[in-house]
């Protein structure tokens, strides 16, 4: 599944809105999740799952390859935590 | 930032009518839990995929009672975030 099947789907369930002004609104709606999670504010979507900005201190790392002792730098990741809800979907 | 508070935010962003954007949010994780319970893979560029994995059955522990619990096999969805998105965040 694509974004152009997201959009499609919204398509459908919208009434007196064009494909592409579908498309502009799903694109809409991740961009407004990215500017969130990027300013490290979390996102909550019920039934889905929590998105969250997780702050990971230095550590030391090996370049798996050559052995080499590397640092792995200070950085900011994204954590997804499915719902319980989602993750009881999956399982019946 | 709840489900309610992105529709807000992609309202004020866009200029879409709240309604729509409420419909169109809503069908788009309708769609992509629909996805994960077919076990389908879902590709959002520059944001991320997410897939599903299924996982062994294990004996755990309970860690407070220390007593043995068979844990079934199970189905878990797993994000990988995108590209894009991964270095917004990091540099945001």
């Amino acid at each position: 599944m694509t974004k152009a099947d997201l959009v499609e789907a919204v398509y459908h369930r919208l009434d007196g809105f064009s494909k592409k002004e579908s498309a502009d609104i799903v694109e809409s709606i991740f961009e407004t999740m990215k500017e969130t999670l990027s300013r490290g504010d979390k996102i909550k979507i019920s039934g889905f799952g929590n998105f969250e900005v997780k702050h990971k201190n230095k550590r030391p790392g090996r370049n798996p390859q050559t052995g080499e002792q590397i640092i792995i730098t200070e950085r900011r990741v994204l954590k997804f935590k499915p719902s319980q809800v989602l993750k009881n979907a999956l399982n019946v | 930032m709840t489900k309610s508070q992105l529709i807000e935010a992609v309202v004020a962003n866009g200029g879409y009518p709240r309604k729509a954007v409420e419909v169109a949010v809503n069908a788009m994780f309708d769609e992509m839990v629909d996805a994960m319970k077919r076990s389908e893979r879902i590709e959002i560029r520059g944001f991320g995929n997410f897939t599903v994995r299924p996982y062994k059955a294990y004996t755990g522990r309970n860690p407070k009672t220390g007593t043995k619990v068979e844990v079934d096999a199970k189905l878990m969805p797993r994000f990988k975030v995108g590209k894009d998105l991964k270095e917004r965040i990091n540099n945001g």
